[in-house]
């Protein structure tokens, strides 16, 4: 296994896509830093861009590079290997570059600007945004064998999370308005790990302690180690869950 | 008539020599120490007469219940304490004429029946309670019905820790009395910091009152006072005014007041009045209006507050103007269409608009009332999407073609540039 994920490593470094979404978000942290003024300031800009680009570039990359790396898995297919260890080491081989790119472009300028436990929750965002949308792109990819069908499941996902989730939350929410809504939206929340991520981050700012009622109720929850540990399992799930369906997919496909 | 002149002067002239030099010559001195004539400040205070004056030196006195009924001076040298020992009510002021000053007064009990006081003043008027320490009581300083009197550079200081508000009293409580000068006293701990109810025509300016349980500055019915250079910080609940006509609030600062109910000042039913020259900073909400009319808002700072401003459709010809909006969350919200209420010449830092003809004020009208902002009054868990790409956007939209958020508030006039009201601040304070 260890060996696949050298080969899909080295594979990827060769392409240079990832250097350079490693210089995008480098150039782009630094940046806001510079701008901002305040630390504050600079992460939450930089939360802004991380939940929109991070998403889209990780769902974009890892299925074009499924697609590009067929030949190869299927090489190793009729090699005496096991399909979901060759599955798996494709995932962590794309998902570990792309995190490491995170790491490189966010959380250095980060624990140089911003040290402190919000930075640290931006950059664990982060980094389970990029786990997630890896595991998805590849559940995308193994639902169909068209590449340009799988490209564009891809970015409908990454559309619908990115997006139109959000805007269909606010419509409940706004025509359900007369109803005591806290606990409802906390579990919407869940259920899009962009939101999820957001929420973690902002409630860690100075910003959130003063939204109100409901501000201070959702605070209770995520300033608890309790609810970090929660939010975090949640985000987990969202990694497992499309990862485990694309692998079964994958095993019990016809190539 | 030369003579006529002649005589006013000399006559008014001796006059003035009599009244001056008259007070000291009129009362003795009691002084009150372990080695003096006097052990015990109560025993001194019941002997002394009209215009006396009772000395206290440095040391513990363990008494309570002490009445002055002469208008006497009690006056505290080297920091004499007075411990209560929970026994009630300690210095009750019974004639008008009275001064008090330079004592730590300390421990009283709470009595939900009396409401014992470390210093407390009825219907007298002429009172001055100057520089003491009131530490650990159920009401602090206690005026009722008390015209012309001065608490001044007092410290009030109360446990509020482990107490629920009904337990605890008020710092500084003045009920029902007019020309009061309030100033440069430190009140914490306590229900209230600053209390007025039917004060009229008073002065509050230079106090500090932090971390209260639930108020820093309390008033209703209290028409006609002047409020200035103080600082109000994390108190519960903020600061709430209510029912009251023809104020002044200027370079006060209003900070760190965070909670679902808080407020750096909440303004129910105020009119005529003018807020000038204040500081709110990191407050959940920066200035909180219900039926509030005839305001003048000019010249304060709002910075980095969740709400600056809550403006419930009840206000009506409220002015808001040279007002710096800075970090905040949401600038300005709304409940409804409040009508007549004019913005202008204000800085947004949110505004991005131009300013082709240099005039220093923006081109494009700016709208403070963000369609989030709407949807969060409305629905309040939507503040969950706080910063969601799709709020931007919405917000975005709504600003260039707006059809949701209300017509009428609007800055036709926004400032291009921060307003620098520092420079007039300290103008301000060498003026005075």
């Amino acid at each position: 296994m260890n060996k696949i994920i050298k080969y899909v490593l080295y594979d990827i470094v060769r392409s240079k896509i990832v250097v350079a979404y490693t210089l995008f978000l480098l150039l782009l942290s630094i940046g806001l830093f510079n701008l901002g003024g305040s630390p504050d300031k600079g992460l939450l800009s930089l939360l802004n861009l991380v939940l929109l680009t991070v998403p889209l570039i990780s769902i974009v990359f890892a299925t074009t590079h499924f697609y590009n790396s067929y030949e190869f898995m299927e090489l190793l297919v009729s090699q005496p290997i096991r399909r979901s260890r060759i599955f798996l080491s494709e995932y962590w081989g794309v998902a570990l570059s792309l995190s490491a790119a995170f790491l490189l472009g966010v959380g250095v300028p980060v624990l140089l600007f911003a040290p402190g436990a919000t930075g640290l929750y931006l950059v664990l965002t982060g980094l389970f945004v990029t786990f997630i949308f890896v595991a998805l792109a590849f559940l995308a990819s193994v639902i169909t064998r068209d590449k340009a069908k799988g490209i564009g499941i891809a970015l409908l996902l990454w559309f619908y999370f990115a997006l139109i989730y959000d805007g269909i939350v606010l419509l409940i929410l706004y025509s359900f308005g007369d109803y005591p809504l806290e606990y409802a939206t906390l579990a919407l929340t869940a259920l899009n790990p962009v939101d999820l991520g957001r929420v973690m981050v902002l409630l860690n700012l100075d910003v959130s302690a003063m939204m109100g009622y409901t501000g201070a109720l959702y605070k209770s929850i995520f300033g608890s180690a309790w609810g970090v540990g929660i939010a975090f399992l949640v985000l987990l799930l969202w990694v497992l869950v499309p990862l485990l369906t694309s692998r079964r997919a994958f095993t019990r496909r016809d190539l | 008539m030369k003579n006529l002149s002649k005589y006013i002067i000399v006559w008014s002239a001796c006059a003035l020599v009599w009244l001056l030099g008259s007070p000291p010559a009129l009362g003795d001195t009691l002084k009150v120490c372990r080695t003096c004539e006097h052990h015990s400040v109560k025993e001194a205070v019941r002997k002394a007469k009209a215009g006396d004056v009772v000395l206290v030196d440095g040391g513990l006195y363990l008494e309570s219940g002490i009445e002055i009924t002469q208008p006497i001076s009690l006056i505290g040298r080297n920091n004499p304490v007075i411990d209560g020992r929970n026994t009630g009510q300690i210095i009750t002021i019974k004639s008008s004429n009275v001064k008090v000053e330079g004592f730590t007064v300390q421990n009283v009990a709470v009595s939900y029946m009396r409401d014992d006081a470390a210093i407390r003043v009825a219907d007298l008027e002429n009172i001055q309670i100057l520089n003491n320490t009131v530490l650990n009581t159920y009401f602090g300083i206690y005026l009722q019905n008390t015209d012309n009197s001065v608490v001044k550079g007092n410290v009030v200081r109360g446990e509020s820790a482990d107490k629920i508000e009904s337990s605890l009293g008020n710092a500084i409580h003045v009920w029902r009395s007019d020309n009061v000068e309030v100033s440069d006293n430190t009140a914490e701990g306590h229900r209230d910091g600053i209390y007025f109810e039917f004060v009229t025509n008073s002065r509050v300016h230079d106090n500090l009152s932090e971390g209260n349980n639930r108020y820093g500055l309390h008033f209703m019915f209290s028409d006609g006072n002047v409020y200035t250079r103080n600082v109000f910080r994390s108190n519960g609940a903020g600061v709430a005014v209510m029912y009251t006509r023809n104020i002044r609030m200027e370079h006060n600062t209003f900070e760190d007041n965070w909670g679902a109910a808080s407020y750096g000042l909440l303004l129910k039913d105020i009119s005529q009045s003018a807020i000038l020259n204040n500081t709110f900073r990191r407050n959940t909400t920066g200035i909180y209006m219900e039926s509030s009319s005839q305001l003048d808002i000019t010249s304060n700072d709002f910075d980095r507050n969740g709400w600056a401003i809550r403006l419930l459709s009840s206000c009506i010809q409220d002015t808001f103007r040279l007002n710096n909006f800075t970090g905040n969350s949401f600038d300005v919200s709304t409940n409804g269409n409040p009508t007549m209420n004019l913005f202008e010449n204000n800085y947004w830092d949110k505004y991005s608009g131009y300013d082709l003809d240099k005039d220093r004020t923006g081109d494009v009208p700016y709208r403070p009332v963000s369609l989030y902002s709407m949807l969060v009054e409305r629905v309040p868990p939507s503040v969950m999407f706080m910063r969601s790409f799709m709020v931007d956007l919405m917000d975005s939209i709504e600003r260039v073609l707006p059809s949701f958020i209300p017509e009428s508030l609007v800055d036709n006039r926004p400032s291009m540039k921060k307003i620098d009201h520092d420079s007039d601040r300290k103008l301000v304070q060498n003026l005075r």
